[in-house]
């Protein structure tokens, strides 16, 4: 019943576009319109991972994609967005494990891991062999993550992990955890700790990842809660490159930078659903209610937020491709796009009237899924103190 | 073998068209993309090549936008592209664009050619049989089924009315590949990387001109067809204006 997705480019926007950035894109578009979009439904009605599609997602090179070598595709930070558009606009879910996948947990080894972290798990991680997920959110802290109660001691050449994470997407389907720990430096006595990122195989005696049952949001990704209970691990398994919160929060960047792009496809997906529903469903005088005041003033203010919110994406997209991004340009990207789409949302929903809350369309599942996106990765009021705190110099959480 | 792979870029298949202002083609301002038989025709090579080794050049004739199309092709792993590069390209008639595209590859010695049947614009399906005439080669239309032999190649031709023809041809030779004969692969991100490196030979106008002769196909003017609704009543009892109605769609409407 649903429509097949036109595209939407209200401005020309392809023409700001690269041959290479249109082609990464179309790639994904297809790849999502074959794979994913006959079975989302499905999937979400039923609370399943579509895991089938991971082997050729990771074939197409789709895991780690802005990374170098290890088999990641190289692509620049413009067209990873784009990509994670695509996903989006097929499902935030099954976009979230790809970002957990690429951005929480590959970024991480390759950002602050060893020569031999890196040779051990991005190949493998790249074409989705394996499976990871990135557990720094506790049941108790969530937007102050510097809270964290998780805690790593060393003994002898190994470390001992105890702790409790929530809100971890893949966690029962990972096969690598990257966990944030606060641990003492050798002979440091009193104090927190320094946080510190730890590779932790979810095989090993002690570790234990349960599912989060009766979500209404990102029902196509697996969401879990993780414990560790003496979890023994290497010490050779710590990020050697990790040292402090600052750590976790750049690979949050790298997620919220492609959750920015990602929402604008879910935007995409209700505002053409809507055109094309409105265009159709007749009512009064026997003509579409495209041809309502209010039906256009709702479906004018979709365009407009989704072609800024484009125009906002694509900007912080090239300032990070020029390494001049700030985490507050990223914030102002993740925040404005995700609202506007979860208003995008309700909007089309409004246009779809009864049929907007069934799943033959897929406004609904949208906008369930961006609840989640608007409060996980920075909620969107901490996202505002992080732009505040930039403008004034004055943080106010 | 070494296989050459004509592609074309067509408008995207539902984009909305407007006409140019001398009403003699449409506005260049809409999104393209690979002619669908053309797609089939690259991946039905790039298998070929997956088989038995060797290569496969992509070519298109158009102005710059129309790289996008080598560049998909690339990306999907052709190993060369040639770009007959100018806007002159666009309005050719068959005859030229194989003459062009003929002159463009003396030297090349191909063991094949293959392109897609027809063209999603214009249509015309002669593109690639006058390039065989041109080249003095065979050549086999809507093919839906190559085989490599000893002495070339065993091919199953799709006919009417669900017949087919199995038939052989000796190398080089040009086909003309049917749609849906196989299943597209998607460029992967690795490949778009890659496609960059790899070879594009950029032909002039003004290197194949010559070779060129005067259009002998113009369209003089395109329309959009005028929406017209007619309303008939056919009267009598049921049983005649039943026969009134089938004669009528059958000889007059000619829908049945």
């Amino acid at each position: 019943m649903a429509f097949k997705f036109k595209g939407v480019d209200f401005i020309g926007f392809d023409r700001l576009l690269s041959d290479d950035e249109r082609l990464s894109r179309d790639t994904a578009r297809q790849f999502i319109e074959d794979n994913l979009i006959p079975i989302i439904e499905e999937c979400n009605r039923e609370g399943r991972f579509p895991r089938e599609l991971v082997p050729q997602m990771g074939q197409l090179g789709f895991f780690g994609a802005n990374l170098h070598g290890y088999g990641c595709a190289g692509m620049s930070n413009v067209e990873y967005g784009l990509v994670m558009q695509e996903f989006e606009r097929g499902d935030s879910g099954v976009r979230s494990f790809v970002s957990v996948q690429s951005a929480l947990v590959m970024y991480p080894i390759y950002t602050f891991g060893s020569a031999e972290q890196k040779d051990e798990w991005l190949p493998k991680l790249a074409t989705g062999e394996k499976l990871g997920c990135f557990g720094l959110t506790e049941p108790d802290f969530g937007s102050n993550p510097g809270g964290m109660r998780t805690r790593a001691e060393k003994s002898g050449d190994e470390y001992i992990l105890n702790g409790e994470k929530m809100w971890i997407t893949s966690g029962t389907i990972a096969d690598v955890a990257v966990i944030w720990a606060k641990v003492k430096e050798d002979g440091e006595e009193t104090g927190d700790g320094l946080v510190r990122g730890f590779l932790v195989e979810t095989g090993r005696p002690g570790f234990t990842a349960f599912d989060v049952h009766g979500k209404w949001s990102l029902r196509a990704s697996v969401t879990s809660g993780l414990s560790l209970q003496d979890v023994r691990i290497p010490a050779k398994n710590l990020l050697p490159g990790t040292g402090g919160l600052k750590s976790p929060l750049m690979c949050l960047n790298q997620a919220r930078y492609g959750i920015s792009w990602g929402a604008i496809g879910a935007a995409m997906s209700c505002y053409d659903t809507a055109l094309q529903y409105s265009l159709l469903r007749k009512q009064f005088r026997d003509e579409p209610i495209a041809g309502h005041q209010l039906v256009q003033e709702k479906l004018t203010w979709m365009i407009s937020e989704i072609t800024k919110a484009q125009l906002l994406a694509l900007q912080v997209g090239r300032l990070k491709d020029e390494g001049r991004v700030g985490h507050e340009h990223i914030s102002m990207a993740k925040r404005n796009n995700v609202w506007m789409a979860l208003e995008c949302a309700r909007l089309a929903r409004d246009i779809l009237g009864g049929n907007g809350i069934t799943d033959d369309y897929p406004v609904m599942r949208h906008m369930m899924n961006l609840e989640s996106v608007k409060t996980y990765e920075g909620t969107h009021d901490i996202h505002t103190l992080i732009i505040g705190q930039s403008l004034t110099g004055i943080p106010a959480y | 073998m070494k296989i050459l792979v004509c592609i074309k870029q067509v408008p995207q298949k539902d984009a909305p068209l407007k006409l140019n202002d001398s009403a003699t083609w449409i506005r260049d301002d809409v999104s393209w993309e690979v002619n669908e038989p053309d797609a089939y025709a690259l991946e039905e090579a790039l298998r070929q090549k997956e088989k038995h080794g060797g290569e496969v050049i992509v070519l298109t004739a158009g102005p710059a936008r129309a790289q996008q199309v080598l560049r998909e092709a690339l990306a999907k792993g052709a190993t060369g592209a040639i770009h007959l590069e100018d806007e002159k390209f666009v309005h050719l008639d068959s005859a030229n664009t194989a003459r062009a595209i003929a002159a463009s590859i003396e030297g090349e010695n191909f063991d094949l050619i293959v392109t897609g049947l027809q063209s999603d614009d214009y249509g015309a399906a002669q593109t690639g049989v006058l390039l065989a005439e041109i080249l003095g080669i065979p050549h086999a239309t809507i093919i839906i089924g190559i085989e490599k032999t000893d002495t070339g190649l065993h091919l199953k031709r799709e006919l009417e009315a669900g017949h087919y023809q199995y038939i052989d041809l000796p190398t080089p030779a040009v086909l003309t590949i049917q749609s849906g004969i196989n299943k597209l692969r998607y460029a992967t991100l690795i490949g778009i990387k890659q496609a960059k490196t790899k070879p594009v030979r950029k032909v002039a106008w003004a290197e194949v001109e010559g070779r060129l002769s005067k259009n002998l196909q113009q369209i003089e003017r395109l329309y959009i067809p005028h929406k017209q609704k007619q309303t008939r009543l056919i009267d009598g009892p049921p049983a005649e204006a039943a026969k009134k109605l089938v004669e009528y769609l059958r000889n007059d409407a000619r829908v049945i």
